[in-house]
């Protein structure tokens, strides 16, 4: 367990605390059936991530939290909420913050009303200045149409609009695919940043090396199911298991 | 006296004038088409029967309930808006997985049930609205006599329509709409509770349309068959502006107001035609319209 992992003052929140359950979750695009039974745990605070080859069901299984897929059965418990049942603009404001695999930027938006455009779901969210801090390009592109920035702008701008909202579970989406290897080296310097401020973070990962110094634990799925929980403590031993599974 | 190319300044202008009248409601119309079709990228084909569902609540109130134009004027939207929400919340939003052309099917369905329904009780001869007091008579320009009425008109459709405008391209609310218009999935990620804000689009598309009714109301005689006579114009303007474009609809709507106008001083018999002369023009030259973004 991370002992960088810390919340904020103002958060009565517990470290450890169970932030996020699935239990035997299925969800279908209309006939197809995607997940088969995905279980996890997320601990508050805690980064972990979900690896596996494409089409595993990664994306899937941020998506069916959101609710954003078909049809799903089983149980999505947040922060000891059952959200199943839920209608899908309900779910942010349980405080969890959703970036996109394809980022989702919006052109018709400068990139200051992408920043400024997702409601404030919790109090307690990162403000404009600390966010600017954080991404010193995005200031200075603030007035550019969204779509014309960089592709790793664009990242950071997708993940920047969800800092601002208050959200303490941050879902990611191959944050990393794609970009420039020292982009992806500063997205890892702002992801270790987030952990030290107490954010829950689940990343789907295709990129291991970026991932592996970062998370405290790794599921690793295939089939739409998870087969394999590793914890970083026991990252070393079981190397070699992992990427037979992963495939590379 | 001043000519203008053979014609008396006088009479040019007084096109002009009524080209530019007929414009503000080209534009207050075409906008509501718009601002609809941003978002539920359904082409409202009952936009005039709820522009002369406005009209006729106008005179209805009046003449049955004592209410007043002004009273009318702020009312009237509301309540046609609200029957908008309601045939939202019951109809359109049952079919807005399927393609498009159903919406369309549908709200012109809708159109012909307002129509045919007003025709049965009222007949088809339309009645007078009074200009209200406070609006009559009128202003000596020099040039010409400008009725105050018309006058006004202009006034509180550009005002209603640059307020559209402002909320659309510069408020949060606004932002809400042109993402929700391109993302309504990750705005719902995000929180926003896009059913409702289709809801309320479309409510507030009707209640402009019904805002123009009751402008119109004093001006144009009101029958049941008011709008979809204006609708045919409205929507060649939608196809010159492009669709979905706000600042489009509205400098079009007044645009084409103002050729009308000029057509109906040297070349009287094209007045009718040639909005649609400038249609075809442009689907040839410029297919997604003046202000739409090239596809």
């Amino acid at each position: 367990m991370s002992q960088a992992a810390q919340t904020l003052g103002e958060t009565p929140e517990r470290d450890g605390a169970e932030m996020l359950r699935v239990s035997d979750l299925h969800a279908f695009y209309g006939e197809s059936h995607i997940l088969h039974g995905v279980d996890f745990d997320v601990k508050r605070g805690e980064l972990v991530t979900l690896l596996g080859r494409n089409g595993a069901g990664r994306s899937t299984t941020l998506k069916a939290i959101m609710n954003m897929v078909g049809r799903r059965t089983g149980s999505i418990v947040i922060n000891g909420t059952e959200t199943l049942d839920m209608k899908p603009h309900r779910i942010p404001r349980l405080g969890v913050g959703y970036c996109p695999e394809e980022r989702g930027i919006f052109s018709s938006l400068d990139v200051e009303e992408n920043l400024l455009l997702p409601p404030t779901v919790r109090s307690g969210g990162m403000g404009l200045d600390e966010i600017y801090a954080m991404f010193p390009n995005l200031y200075e592109r603030r007035r550019s149409q969204g779509t014309r920035l960089s592709g790793g702008e664009q990242q950071m701008l997708a993940m920047a609009r969800i800092l601002r909202t208050g959200a303490r579970m941050l879902l990611l989406d191959e944050i990393t695919e794609g970009l420039a290897p020292v982009i992806v080296q500063a997205l890892g310097e702002v992801l270790i940043k987030l952990k030290e401020r107490g954010m829950t973070i689940v990343l789907v990962e295709q990129n291991f090396r970026f991932a592996a110094p970062l998370a405290d634990r790794h599921f690793v799925m295939e089939h739409g199911r998870i087969i394999e929980e590793i914890s970083a403590a026991e990252l070393p031993a079981r190397r070699e298991h992992l990427n037979t599974l992963l495939g590379v | 006296m001043t000519m203008i190319f053979g014609v008396p300044l006088a009479v040019f202008m007084g096109q002009l004038m009524l080209g530019l009248i007929n414009g503000a409601f080209y534009a207050l119309l075409s906008l509501g088409l718009a601002v609809i079709f941003g978002l539920l990228k359904i082409i409202n084909f009952a936009h005039g029967a709820q522009y002369m569902l406005g009209a006729f609540a106008a005179m209805l109130a009046l003449e049955y309930l004592g209410i007043n134009y002004w009273a009318a004027l702020l009312l009237v939207p509301l309540v046609v808006g609200a029957l908008g929400v309601v045939i939202e919340r019951l109809v359109l939003r049952r079919i807005a997985h399927l393609d498009h052309l159903y919406g369309l099917l549908l709200t012109y369905g809708l159109a012909l049930i307002f129509e045919g329904t007003l025709i049965n009780i009222f007949g088809v001869s339309g009645s007078s609205y009074p200009t209200p007091e406070a609006l009559q008579g009128g202003l000596n320009l020099g040039f010409m006599f400008l009725p105050t009425y018309r006058a006004w008109v202009l006034v509180a459709a550009l005002v209603v329509c640059g307020g559209t405008w402002f909320i659309i391209e510069r408020t949060r609310l606004g932002a809400y709409l042109r993402a929700g218009t391109e993302n309504p999935a990750l705005m719902q990620a995000f929180g926003v509770n896009v059913p409702q804000l289709i809801t309320l689009t479309y409510g507030f598309g009707v209640a402009l349309a019904a805002f123009a009714g009751v402008l119109a109301a004093p001006l144009y005689p009101v029958s049941p068959t008011m709008g979809s006579s204006l609708l045919i114009v409205v929507f060649a303007v939608v196809v010159i502006g492009g669709m979905g474009s706000i600042l489009g609809a509205i400098i079009t709507g007044l645009a084409m107001g103002l050729i009308e106008g000029l057509t109906k001083v040297y070349y009287p018999e094209a007045a009718n035609t040639v909005i649609f002369l400038v249609m075809i023009l442009v689907l040839l030259l410029r297919p997604s319209g003046l202000f739409g973004k090239e596809a």
